[in-house]
């Protein structure tokens, strides 16, 4: 057993043998089931430094979205020199760290892909540097490059023609949690030596691809883990040992996720589940005397100023898929333990509170772990400040804990994943809306007239038969799916082999489960179509050539989310079908193969690119987002709508299912008392069913015109929205997806 | 048995207290001129449904009117119209069923075919039995700005809220404000007068105007009398919750 003085005080003894935080976390952390009246508000420091930060971030908006880059540093842990918020208020920061020199100043990150990164500085007008060009052309390779060497001539079609879209073959995949509460409570010393016994234990010497494979990731982890200790060091700080204070747990925590971000530009760059386990070193301090309330909440500000500062160099293509320059620093919070206790503790309502104190934001992805069992009083909080801010996104507990035990993280948007247990390879996801058209037309894309797929034949009936849709669509959807897990597969193989990411699997346990997360596109549109060839009669109407290229629907038929049976089983059908068929290939790295039902703002792109449906969707709309039912579908209203969504299993859709809801102030309550009552009532609903996940946004649809029209507008300069799976600030968004989400329903009783 | 719906809202939080289902039935009497759901004037139509079948469908969202950790139920079923009392056989019949279920129930009513027949009057009896809460619209004091609001008197809409006073039924009444046509001081403070005779009122409502049940009209082809009036702004509804004593 280990013993550190820097332990005192803190219980138990599994976590002093090996590494485990959950174990520590256990132990140590007590429940606080009382209510916000203890937060404090925010210090002068606070203040100050906030006030610099929508300075800068004012002008990078000025700037056509990108503040200042870097073009001639390669980011690396310890590329940079240290940087600050601010030079004059340097000393004012209780948590300190950027990505670069200077803050919101973008890094170059090449090895994704040298053209990307390129082109990220190219379009907002850097010139980047013909050495590394030279370096990452031609003395060294990227996994951009990897990838599309290795390509089959059909994935670059299904590619090209949208049918698989934003697979992460041209930047980071991201969605690895690395377990950064394991520096503070351990130090980076003791994490180095663990790994280095695992590198002595890694294979009987044999050496085979897998362990020579591994052995090499070990050396990389255990690499990274060193220079993690010499960037702390610039800022002067000694990590090698656990953390003595909450300030210095705040801190080493938050050096490795710097480390993390300097390394990694991935789509998702979660920060995991690290309340809980803060909350009890500011509990010791504060019962040691040595913190005050409003020295903790300044601690959990600052850290999530910076979580609000996290940026990464984009292309136009990438913005266009995940629009609003998100990063995903998932955070989460509550949620329960095996045994029953919830695990929200104050330090949960702290990180809420910080959209109090410092106003909304898209960053941190704030995400409560919910169940109707949370004490009362911090669902009603957490429910006040989703009303007064639409920033916080719920996810049922209640679903994911008997999958992922009680010390998941959320990787992506809404995936879960063990903390320090478990990788995910980010899979995207497959337009099934477009699957289904290709399955009428013998998989040639209306949009391109190309033959993408397999000469199958053709619907050529005069209306269209249920039963022979179904079978045609079987038969795409086995094709595709074997396409969509091969790319995969290739997309991985580049990934680990050009772009590993070291850092944070240094913080994951060596012997690593891995997922594989595929994901559905276009879900209600195929589910509502179907239900329009079953129930109404579609005569698809045809181009001379034979190609069907629209629909004539007479009668009417039951949508998808309105808690209708008739087409809620065609959406259950539909994801359970699509999962199996996946589930028949291998992934890569023997990985589990999960699915998930969301599109983060993709949803828009996704429908530029499919063709009319027969449900009534017109070519190039946007599809509806997620799991969320058509635009236009719902006809009884927000819980029916929700009962729908409901009825998905989360066990077939372990990647996630999204839902984004916007309710008006006025139609959920007289009063502030009673709107938080019956949010929370619609939560504990919800959740009670099974369902997975849930946006809450609350305003109006003038509002949102209004600062679509207005982004000068000083009230919308941090206006934030839920989207699918995330937060954006609404003048971030494009136009496009500016009017996809007003024509969105807004659940407003007439 | 069977009534005639015209529609569902699965998610009401302002027609009674709670998360409420509100069912619309179809068919109502009165032809007021800022009317939102013009289409379920007439009657005889929409979907049929029998008291059981209507409640099993509502009863698939019991959980959302559950109050966890605290007393229990706070929401329900609501029905409103058209005009719910056109069908109270129905309505009666349909709220028996759920307050075996311990449901709370709430009827919105503009009170039009209120009547102190006694044919009617057995079935009243029966309906507030099995009645929490009655929303009761108060369009106009005075019977003539009544009738020509809404074409018809409201000198039996007074007797029934009396009524339900008396019987010691909870009263939630609202008022729809229109400005320049429902918002004069004195009707607004004979209306107060009224109200403050009633026993059993626990809340008083300020409905403002809107026109976004206007493409309705449009749709139905139906000519729109309002259409120069418009939506009353923060302080006109201040100005009013003011005379009518209400309490923010």
């Amino acid at each position: 057993m280990y013993q550190y003085e820097q332990w005192d005080g803190f219980e138990g003894r599994l976590w002093k043998e090996e590494i485990n935080v959950r174990d520590f976390v256990k132990r140590n952390y007590k429940t606080y089931s009382g209510d916000e009246s203890f937060l404090e508000g925010p210090t002068d420091a606070t203040n100050k430094l906030w006030g610099v930060l929508q300075k800068l971030q004012k002008e990078e908006r000025a700037k056509g979205g990108v503040l200042d880059m870097d073009t001639d540093v390669v980011s690396t842990i310890t590329s940079h020199a240290p940087g600050y918020i601010s030079e004059e208020y340097k000393d004012l920061e209780q948590v300190v760290g950027l990505q670069t020199d200077k803050p919101l100043k973008r890094a170059f990150m090449p090895f994704g892909g040298i053209k990307m990164a390129e082109e990220a500085c190219t379009t907002y007008g850097y010139t980047p540097s013909p050495e590394l060009h030279k370096i990452f052309t031609e003395y060294s390779r990227t996994h951009n490059e990897g990838v599309f060497g290795a390509y089959t001539p059909v994935m670059r079609k299904v590619r090209h023609n949208k049918l698989l879209t934003g697979l992460p073959d041209t930047y980071g995949r991201g969605r690895i949690v690395g377990d950064y509460r394991r520096i503070a409570l351990y130090g980076v010393d003791f994490l180095m030596k663990e790994k280095a016994k695992d590198f002595e234990n890694c294979g009987d010497g044999i050496m085979s691809d897998d362990i020579i494979r591994l052995r090499e990731e070990i050396s990389m982890q255990y690499k990274a883990l060193g220079q993690l200790k010499k960037m702390a060091e610039s800022y002067g700080y000694d990590i090698s040992e656990p953390a003595r204070t909450a300030k210095e747990a705040v801190q080493w925590l938050y050096f490795g996720y710097l480390a993390a971000i300097k390394t990694q530009n991935g789509a998702a760059m979660s920060v995991g589940r690290i309340s809980t386990f803060l909350d009890i070193y500011i509990e010791r301090d504060l019962r040691k005397g040595i913190l005050t309330e409003k020295e903790a909440q300044e601690l959990i500000d600052h850290l999530v100023m910076k979580f609000r500062m996290v940026k990464f160099a984009r292309i136009p293509s990438y913005n266009q898929l995940f629009s609003g320059d998100p990063v995903w620093a998932t955070l989460e919070v509550a949620g329960t333990g095996v045994d029953g206790r919830a695990m929200v503790t104050k330090t949960d309502f702290r990180f809420l509170h910080t959209l109090e104190n410092m106003g909304p934001s898209p960053e941190p992805n704030l995400t409560v772990l919910y169940t109707s069992s949370l004490p009362e009083n911090f669902k009603r909080y957490a429910a006040k400040v989703s009303i007064e801010t639409s920033s916080v996104q719920y996810e049922n507990d209640d679903v994911m804990k008997p999958v992922w035990g009680d010390d998941y993280s959320i990787c992506c948007c809404v995936s879960a994943t063990q903390t320090g247990k478990e990788m995910q390879f980010f899979g995207a996801r497959a337009n099934l809306a477009k699957c289904l058209l290709y399955a009428l037309n013998g998989a040639r894309d209306m949009r391109t007239k190309e033959q993408v797929g397999p000469e199958l034949r053709p619907i050529t009936t005069e209306f269209l038969d249920y039963e022979d849709v179904i079978q045609k669509f079987e038969v795409m959807m086995d094709w595709l799916a074997g396409i969509y897990v091969n790319a995969l597969n290739l997309i991985h193989y580049m990934h680990d082999k050009y772009y590993y990411e070291a850092l944070q699997m240094a913080l994951i346990d060596t012997d690593v489960r891995r997922t594989f997360a595929t994901g559905i596109a276009g879900f209600s549109h195929v589910v509502d179509s179907l239900s329009a060839i079953k129930y109404a009669l579609v005569k698809p109407i045809r181009t001379p050539d034979g190609m069907i290229m629209d629909f004539e629907t007479t009668g009417d038929f039951p949508r998808y989310g309105n808690d209708d049976d008739r087409a809620d089983e065609i959406a259950v059908w539909l994801l359970k079908t699509f999962r199996e068929k996946l589930r028949r290939h291998r992934p890569y790295r023997n990985s589990e193969i999960t699915t998930s039902i969301l599109t983060i703002t993709s949803n828009v792109v996704y429908g530029k690119a499919t063709g009319n449906m027969p449900d009534g969707r017109r070519a190039g709309e946007p599809l509806s987002p997620g799991a969320n039912p058509s635009y236009g579908a719902e006809k009884n209203g927000l819980l029916a709508s929700l009962n729908s969504v409901a009825k998905l299993p989360y066990e077939w859709a372990l990647d996630g299912i999204s839902n984004t809801q916007t309710i008006n102030p006025d139609a959920l309550g007289h009063n502030m008392e009673e709107r938080i009552t019956n949010l929370v009532q619609v939560m504990d609903g919800y959740f009670d069913q099974g369902a997975h996940h849930l946006n809450v946004n609350v305003f109006g649809k003038e509002k949102l015109i209004d600062a679509m029209e207005h982004p000068e507008k000083e009230e919308y300069a941090n206006f934030t929205i839920r989207v699918s799976g995330y937060a954006v600030k609404f003048i971030d968004l494009t136009r496009d997806q500016q009017l996809d989400v007003i024509a969105r329903t807004c659940h407003k009783e007439l | 048995m069977e009534g005639y719906v015209h529609s569902v809202e699965t998610f009401g939080l302002v027609d009674g207290p709670g998360v409420r289902y509100v069912i619309f039935l179809q068919g109502c009497h009165l032809r007021c001129r800022y009317c939102h759901n013009p289409e379920t004037w007439s009657c005889g139509k929409g979907e049929i449904y029998r008291p059981e079948d209507l409640l099993a469908k509502a009863w698939r969202y019991r959980t959302y009117w559950m109050k966890k950790n605290a007393e229990g139920m706070n929401g329900g079923i609501t029905l409103s119209g058209g005009e719910p009392l056109l069908q109270m056989e129905f309505a009666t019949e349909f709220f028996r069923l759920a307050k075996g279920k311990e449901v709370h129930t709430a009827l919105d009513t503009a009170g039009e075919p209120y009547s102190e027949e006694k044919a009617f009057q057995n079935q009243f009896e029966r309906l507030m039995e099995v009645t929490d809460l009655f929303l009761l619209d108060l369009k106009e004091i005075d019977p003539e700005k009544h009738r020509a609001l809404t074409g018809k008197d409201n000198v039996n809409i007074l007797q029934m809220a009396r009524r339900l006073s008396e019987r010691g039924k909870e009263l939630w009444i609202r008022h729809v404000l229109v400005p320049g046509l429902t918002d004069d001081p004195e009707g607004l403070k004979r209306l107060r007068d009224f109200i403050g005779e009633l026993k059993t009122v626990t809340r008083v409502e300020v409905l403002p105007y809107h026109t976004l049940g206007l493409f309705k009209w449009e749709k139905l082809g139906i000519p729109y009398t309002l259409k120069d009036f418009k939506t009353p702004s923060s302080e006109e509804i201040a100005a009013a919750e003011e005379l009518l004593g209400i309490k923010r």
